[in-house]
């Protein structure tokens, strides 16, 4: 059978194709699905190349189920995925928190649209905290928050490969700007650039006569005791601490000499890098610090520059949602920290350019 | 000299004795199923899901592959995992509140895309693990923790009748019966029946069993099974309901 | 730093204004350049004005939107009312000067405020289907974004196949462009 991509080609597409390409190329064998604005054409790309590569596709009753049927898909060892958005995403975290507690590999894609409730179908980053630490538990998972197409197609790829060799859920954060607008990007075979896939195995019939000739599997994510629990997570808490430095991902721009700093991710880090070009172009210490991975968090990172810098501004539309992270994560650091939140808004340079105009 | 009762090769000794009251109707279904699973030699590719709520303590029942879930999650993890591996015999298991409350959704509409696993609930007309409160399958005048004046059919609707709702809405070759743990021969056929169905690739199938709760009924023997047989038999109808291409038995 | 385009395109559904963003970006990305289109895509999409925003530059794009636009083309009298928000001293705002009571709705602080007989000369001289390719000739004349030979090669990947059914559709549609593109000149 033909590879979904041969080598490496530039494009031209909405970030929905985007996404749908890189499934591909990941060679994700089956996503589970129901349909929610803006993520919707991520499932009618998918279901129209699917066949042609002997990959599948399943619609489910909800999102409840689309996510509880790729946990089922990851258990029978395939690379599975599934997708959605804003009160779908809230359903969503249900599934995601069995997927936590049972170290199931799914890769969620979020289009993240306005919230609360059913709000907007366009636009925000209102979905951070819930992508982050939804369900009840303790977010040991890895977010991925994506800026451009490339990044997109970048990092849906390599979802499914942190996912399979960490075994924690992860999740790829866009938003309604990202599915619906078109740009260009490359997009590739992951062998064309020496990307190895790492391999999906299945939870369950593995081969062999359970209580014959191997242990059955016996996967369950309720416990009796407090202490039973207590070591479980534990063991997911040192399991994630130890592979965070390994996964942390973020972005510098400008900042060895920045006296404010923009802190924003997604689709905003354009507008603070837009906005950092003008300002140096003028003259002014400016620079931007956009974490790719919201969890695990580029701790360290942030606060060496944060340290460095006498004002730190965070730009966010969501009130308050990447805030809350970056200060949980700057404890200890004395230099002030100011808010740009505009919830379930798109942010323009000229917005970003005005406003830090105010701590210059 | 004890005599050790008969136990079916895939249930897992190690995990014996089990965990479920006494009384308890789990383990005559169990029983059933882990002989049809002998029977049948399948214990290589069956993959049997528990929902929360009783049937959660069958997370380390068999020596089968097990996936516990959550309540009433468990069919659509089953109907994920066969979708992804046709290989596969899914079993899923649960309560009345785990399929006709809190997953009734997934139940009713994996019936409707006629997902090739096998759906096996067990009925005792209550939620049993969080301590008796009224379910869907309740009797009418029936008193529980949550219908403490007994299950006023005004204000909370009549049982419901779940294999009936199932056949209503499956296709032509679905299988669908009511056995009862009062009947364990005939519980076991129709779980054999509806295994055969999955393993053929037919269509979806589906078995409720009348099971008991002494605990929460709080019934000694005697009237465990009088409930089991007279009351529960007067709403809930035993018998094959749909069975593809073949006379129905019952 | 090269300043890049901005344009902001409104009408009413069926007007083609996603299709002519679609186009041009299309073009653009054709010749090299970075491009980028956002449709407005909230519960207006369906009965309300459709507004595309469109950016052409040289370099990569940096936020999708933007608070005001290079160009505005508003093709209806509720486009006009809608996107005056995207105006400022900077930008030339298109309406055709087929919308009726829209006086009082223009925008006041734009640079300059053109009508352009876009669906007049769609209706007379091509075919009123055509509307919105003369509104895209008007948009790349005012702008240069993109070239003419680079625009015919974009729609003609685009309605290729009806092209093929009916060539005179061809000579129409690169008639209706190279007569957009007239037009913006002689009105300016």
């Amino acid at each position: 059978m033909t590879k979904p991509i041969e080598g490496e080609k530039k494009v031209f597409m909405t970030g929905n194709e985007v996404v749908a390409w890189a499934a591909l190329a990941a060679g994700a064998e089956i996503m589970y699905g129901y349909p929610i604005t803006p993520q919707n054409e991520i499932m009618h790309y998918w279901t129209r190349m699917a066949p042609k590569y002997g990959r599948k596709f399943l619609q489910t009753e909800d999102e409840i189920s689309a996510g509880f049927t790729c946990t089922g898909g990851v258990l029978a060892g395939k690379r599975a995925f599934t997708a959605t958005a804003g009160p779908g995403n809230t359903l969503m975290q249900e599934p995601m928190s069995m997927a936590e507690m049972m170290r199931i590999p799914t890769v969620l894609i979020v289009c993240q649209r306005g919230g609360p409730s059913t709000a907007t179908v366009i636009y925000s980053q209102q979905e951070t905290t819930m992508t982050c630490y939804g369900g009840n538990g303790e977010g040991f998972r890895i977010v991925y928050s994506t800026a451009t197409h490339q990044e997109l197609f970048d990092y849906t790829i390599k979802a499914f490969n942190t996912a399979w060799k960490y075994r924690f859920p992860t999740f790829v954060l866009g938003d309604g700007y990202q599915s619906k607008m078109r740009e260009s990007l490359s997009i590739y075979d992951p062998e064309a650039r020496n990307i190895e896939m790492v391999r999906a195995e299945p939870y369950v019939v593995k081969g062999g006569v359970p209580g014959e000739n191997r242990d059955p599997a016996h996967l369950r994510n309720t416990y009796n005791m407090e202490e039973e629990l207590y070591e479980v997570i534990m063991d997911h808490a040192r399991e994630y601490e130890k592979i965070a430095p390994e996964i942390i991902e973020y972005e510098e721009y400008e900042c060895d000499d920045a006296d404010v700093l923009l802190v924003a991710h997604g689709v905003v880090s354009r507008a603070a890098k837009g906005a950092v070009k003008e300002l140096r172009q003028d003259g002014k210490k400016v620079g931007h610090f956009k974490p790719v991975t919201l969890r695990p968090f580029p701790e360290k990172e942030l606060l060496e520059r944060a340290k460095a810098a006498k004002q730190v501004i965070v730009i966010e539309s969501a009130y308050g949602q990447l805030d809350k992270l970056v200060k949980s994560h700057l404890y200890g650091c004395s230099t002030p920290i100011a808010q740009y939140f505009r919830p379930g808004e798109g942010i323009t340079i000229e917005e970003v350019v005005q406003e830090t105009k105010k701590y210059l | 000299m004890s005599v050790q009762p008969q136990m079916p090769k895939s249930w897992r000794s190690e995990t014996k004795p089990h965990k479920f009251c006494p009384g308890c109707g789990h383990p005559l279904i169990l029983k059933a199923l882990g002989e049809v699973i002998d029977e049948l030699n399948i214990a290589d590719r069956t993959v049997f899901g528990c929902d929360i709520g009783c049937s959660l303590l069958a997370w380390d029942f068999f020596n089968v592959d097990t996936i516990q879930t959550h309540h009433g999650r468990t069919t659509p993890v089953i109907v994920g995992l066969r979708r992804a591996n046709e290989n596969v015999i899914g079993i899923a298991y649960m309560g009345d509140g785990g399929g006709y409350a809190i997953g009734s959704q997934h139940l009713v509409n994996s019936a409707a895309r006629d997902e090739k696993v096998f759906v096996l609930l067990a009925n005792n007309t209550q939620y049993g693990m969080t301590g008796g409160q009224m379910a869907p399958t309740t009797l009418p005048g029936q008193k529980t923790e949550t219908s403490p004046y007994g299950r006023d059919t005004e204000l909370t609707g009549p049982p419901v009748q779940g294999p009936e709702m199932v056949a209503a809405i499956s296709g032509e070759n679905a299988y669908v019966a009511r056995g009862t743990v009062g009947n364990v021969r005939q519980l076991k056929k129709f779980i054999k029946k509806a295994i055969q169905n999955v393993m053929e690739g037919r269509g979806f199938a589906f078995v409720e069993a009348l099971s008991l709760c002494p605990t929460n009924w709080r019934t000694n023997a005697e009237d465990t099974w009088k409930f089991v047989e007279k009351d529960m038999a007067t709403y809930f109808k035993v018998g094959e309901i749909k069975v593809p291409g073949e006379k129905k038995e019952g | 730093m090269a300043k890049g385009v901005k344009i902001a395109l409104a009408g009413e559904g069926g007007q083609g204004v996603q299709s002519v963003a679609m186009i041009l970006t299309e073009a653009a990305y054709a010749m090299g350049k970075e491009a980028l289109y956002i449709p407005n895509f909230g519960v207006e999409q369906r009965g309300g004005v459709s507004v595309a925003f469109v950016q052409i530059d040289d370099e990569k794009i940096g936020s999708p939107k933007f608070k005001t636009a290079d160009i505005v083309v508003a093709l209806s009298d509720r486009a006009v009312r809608r996107t005056t928000m995207y105006c400022d001293q900077e930008t030339l705002f298109f309406y055709d000067d087929n919308i009726e009571d829209v006086e009082e709705d223009l925008p006041k602080n734009s640079k300059k405020v053109v009508a352009l007989p876009a669906i007049k000369v769609a209706k007379e001289e091509l075919h009123p289907r055509v509307f919105n390719v003369v509104v895209m000739g008007a948009v790349i004349g005012a702008t240069g974004v993109v070239t003419e030979e680079k625009a015919k090669e974009a729609l003609e990947s685009k309605l290729g196949y009806k092209f093929e059914q009916n060539p005179e559709l061809r000579e129409m549609n690169f008639k209706a462009l190279q007569r957009g593109m007239e037009i913006v000149k002689e009105v300016m």
